[in-house]
């Protein structure tokens, strides 16, 4: 379980010198995405920071987010960070399974009462707690059990955050978020389909260092990460300020780089850290290997209209219902031209006479 | 972000209806209840003269120089700045596309910025102009200065979105929109219709100077 | 609509992209402003190449144009770590790698000399009990 030597004991016990450390502060601090400025802040804290027990729940999920975590490995300082974490529960990634499991989790919820932090992936049905459980526990029993004696909730991928693709229309399980469920605890949201590796590393580095939740934005997300859209931050913004747009996937204009927004990029609606943290390991990003951004970081991602349509474009069927309103038009106009002629023929046999009152106020 | 999908959604198609009906039903009546006939031999031929209006007439005279100055700069200020930041930013232009399927080239975000500007700052000298004016503001009506927001707030909000004014951009981007429905439903009750009207009003002038043979 | 229709693809033969998106530049200058400000006060100042929005080709860009001055070191703990100094003096890059050969961190520092390089207080403290102690064994 958690043990109470500081990082900093850790690291000398490894045989790390401080120069190691000093490199591992500043990786840390490049993890976090804070300015190299703050790495003797980052040097003080870690050197004093204890070992925190995390229980993660998996619910309604596809595991794409502890695969993306998974992946995010670069051993020795990020394997540090978890070294120094006590993963005490985790049911993908344990070997224990069942009732052992359950004991396993429960005794670290009793030892570490107020100060585990609990992260949750994957979205909680409502519908029927049937829908996903595990051991026979719902999601929404097991949440709210653990959460109790937690000292902060990270909410990790977009189900987690907003309820994701379970969420998306019709809903059937009545999918809601953790924010939905827990009120009570501080919830970080780390959103994403699924996050950017880096940044799920990144907000746990940041509770270890500092201890103390970071900033965040109106959606619960931190500002460190979330704080740009992908469309102030992309490296073909110079292409959309300038006019030059790829029209069709692999066209001229998308050979050379050219912004994908006539594609559907939904970037300027977009906040995550996709344009400077990239993926796999700093390899790429969807803008850069020519596919708009999808939006995956935003609640309700998947049902704001075709991941094809451009953000200027309304989601319905413009044409169509175009077409139905002509006709309408045309057949009201048409009925009141004739209405309004029979009136002007009959006003004429009768020999009517038009005064100023007749004219009135009208002046559209 | 549910704001961003209903004003892209439901209310767009709420809005584009009752400006389509709406637009096109007058239209209608208008050209069916029509002139009345003339009587008189005509003296020359109605068809190029009425052509003719309709194309010069947007050319500014010497005489509304010297009479309302004010009144065509700021209008034509305000018209080409209008016009420019909505048809050739390249996000409208793709509402057109996905509509109509025409597509044009659009210009470099920076100038239609500028342009935006130049509309925004005409707006609100002509109000200042409406209100100085003791002619111009005995004859103004609420309906006057209502047209006169629900014109300018399309244009504040598209700026205010587009340079990240207001954050987060899909509260932005959602106002901006909805700023845009509600220009499009008073459209056809109010006298935004001159956009249509103004070719059928030159029309006729013209035709009928044309076949009176006088110039028009 | 159908939304399958509304992609429109073309396979062509393969074209061109450019070799870099033009942000390499502006880092040199503000490369060169920090210089400045290294040269008047002697105020140092850290660039995180990693938190830059870089296309493809950019860094390569800017790395050739920092080019490789004369110091070179190579630190060896929690994995390698490359410290050169660029064709300015002035202006060292700072490499951080895992043991797999993974980058962690990347900075341009603009300084005398990096921090890092330098022996710290704890290992010199550590240093001198070592020494004592390794001398007190051959007497």
């Amino acid at each position: 379980m958690a043990q109470s030597k500081t990082l900093g004991e850790r690291l000398q016990s490894h045989g790390v010198s401080r120069r190691g450390f000093l490199k591992f502060c500043a990786a840390t601090a490049s993890l976090m995405a804070l300015p190299p400025s703050m790495i003797p802040a980052i040097a003080a804290a870690l050197e004093k920071a204890r070992r925190p027990s995390v229980i993660w729940l998996s619910f309604q999920e596809c595991t794409g987010c502890t695969e993306s975590l998974t992946r995010s490995h670069t051993p020795t300082i990020e394997g540090l960070i978890f070294d120094h974490i006590s993963l005490d529960y985790h049911h993908t990634l344990q070997a224990a399974a069942g009732d052992a499991a359950e004991a396993a989790r429960k005794a670290a919820m009793q030892e570490n009462e107020g100060q585990y932090l609990v992260v949750v992936d994957g979205s909680i049905p409502l519908g029927n707690p049937g829908f996903s459980t595990i051991a026979g526990v719902s999601n929404v029993d097991m949440l709210k059990e653990t959460v109790a004696g937690a000292k902060a909730v990270i909410a990790v991928g977009t189900c987690a955050s907003f309820g994701g693709i379970p969420h998306a229309y019709p809903n059937p399980t009545g999918a809601v978020s953790v924010s939905d469920l827990v009120k009570d605890k501080p919830v970080i949201n780390v959103s994403g389909c699924p996050p950017v590796p880096v940044v799920i590393t990144g907000v746990l580095s940041q509770l270890l260092t500092f201890g103390t939740l970071p900033e965040l934005d109106h959606y619960g997300r931190p500002l460190a990460f979330f704080g740009q859209s992908i469309h102030d931050r992309c490296y073909r913004r110079p292409f959309y300020d300038k006019g030059l747009f790829a029209e069709t996937f692999d066209d001229e204009g998308a050979r050379k780089g050219w912004c994908l927004y006539r594609l559907g990029c939904k970037g300027p609606m977009t906040y995550n850290a996709c344009a400077t943290a990239k993926w796999n390991e700093g390899t790429s990003w969807p803008v850069e290997s020519g596919h708009g951004c999808l939006g995956c970081s935003e609640p309700d991602f998947w049902d704001a209209g075709s991941f094809y349509k451009s953000l200027s474009v309304p989601t319905g069927d413009v044409a169509r219902n175009a077409g139905y309103a002509v006709a309408a038009g045309v057949a009201l106009g048409a009925a009141a031209g004739a209405l309004n002629r029979a009136k002007r023929a009959g006003a004429i046999k009768r020999h009517e006479k038009v005064n100023v009152d007749d004219l009135g106020d009208d002046q559209g | 972000m549910d704001l961003l999908a209903w004003v892209r959604g439901p209310a767009f198609d709420a809005a584009l209806a009752i400006f389509i009906v709406g637009v096109i039903w007058r239209l209608i009546e208008l050209l069916m209840l029509g002139r009345g006939v003339s009587l008189a031999e005509p003296r020359g031929p109605e068809f190029p003269a009425g052509l003719r209006t309709i194309v010069l007439r947007s050319w500014p005279s010497a005489a509304k120089l010297k009479t309302g100055a004010t009144t065509l700069v700021l209008g034509y200020g305000f018209h080409i700045g209008f016009f420019v930041g909505l048809l050739l930013f390249v996000p409208h232009i793709e509402l057109v596309h996905a509509t109509f399927g025409l597509r044009w080239p659009g210009l470099p975000t920076p100038l239609v910025d500028a342009a935006t500007v130049v509309g925004i700052v005409a707006l609100l000298a002509a109000l200042a102009h409406r209100l100085s004016h003791p002619v111009i503001r005995f004859l103004s009506t609420s309906q006057d200065y209502l047209v006169w927001v629900a014109t300018l707030l399309p244009l504040v909000t598209g700026y205010l979105a587009f340079h990240r004014i207001v954050n987060p951009y899909p509260l932005a981007l959602s106002i901006h929109i909805l700023c845009v429905e509600l220009l499009m439903v008073i459209f056809p009750f109010t006298k935004l219709m001159h956009a249509f009207t103004l070719f059928i009003a030159r029309w006729y002038n013209g035709a009928i100077a044309g076949r009176r043979g006088v110039q028009s | 609509m159908s939304s399958w229709d509304g992609i429109d693809i073309r396979v062509e033969s393969a074209g061109s992209a450019p070799d870099s998106w033009g942000n390499a530049v502006p880092i040199l200058h503000e490369v060169l402003h920090a210089l400045r400000r290294l040269a008047e006060s002697g105020e140092s100042t850290l660039i995180d190449v990693k938190s830059l929005p870089f296309g493809p080709g950019d860094e390569e860009q800017l790395l050739a144009a920092l080019g490789e001055g004369e110091v070179r070191a190579k630190l060896d703990t929690l994995g390698e770590s490359r410290i050169w100094e660029s064709r300015y003096a002035g202006v060292w890059l700072v490499e951080h790698l895992n043991v797999d050969g993974g980058r962690v961190a990347f900075h341009i520092e603009i300084t005398e000399v990096p921090q890092i390089l330098c022996s710290q207080a704890d290992d010199i403290s550590a240093a001198v009990r070592n020494l004592e102690t390794d001398l007190s064994d051959r007497s």
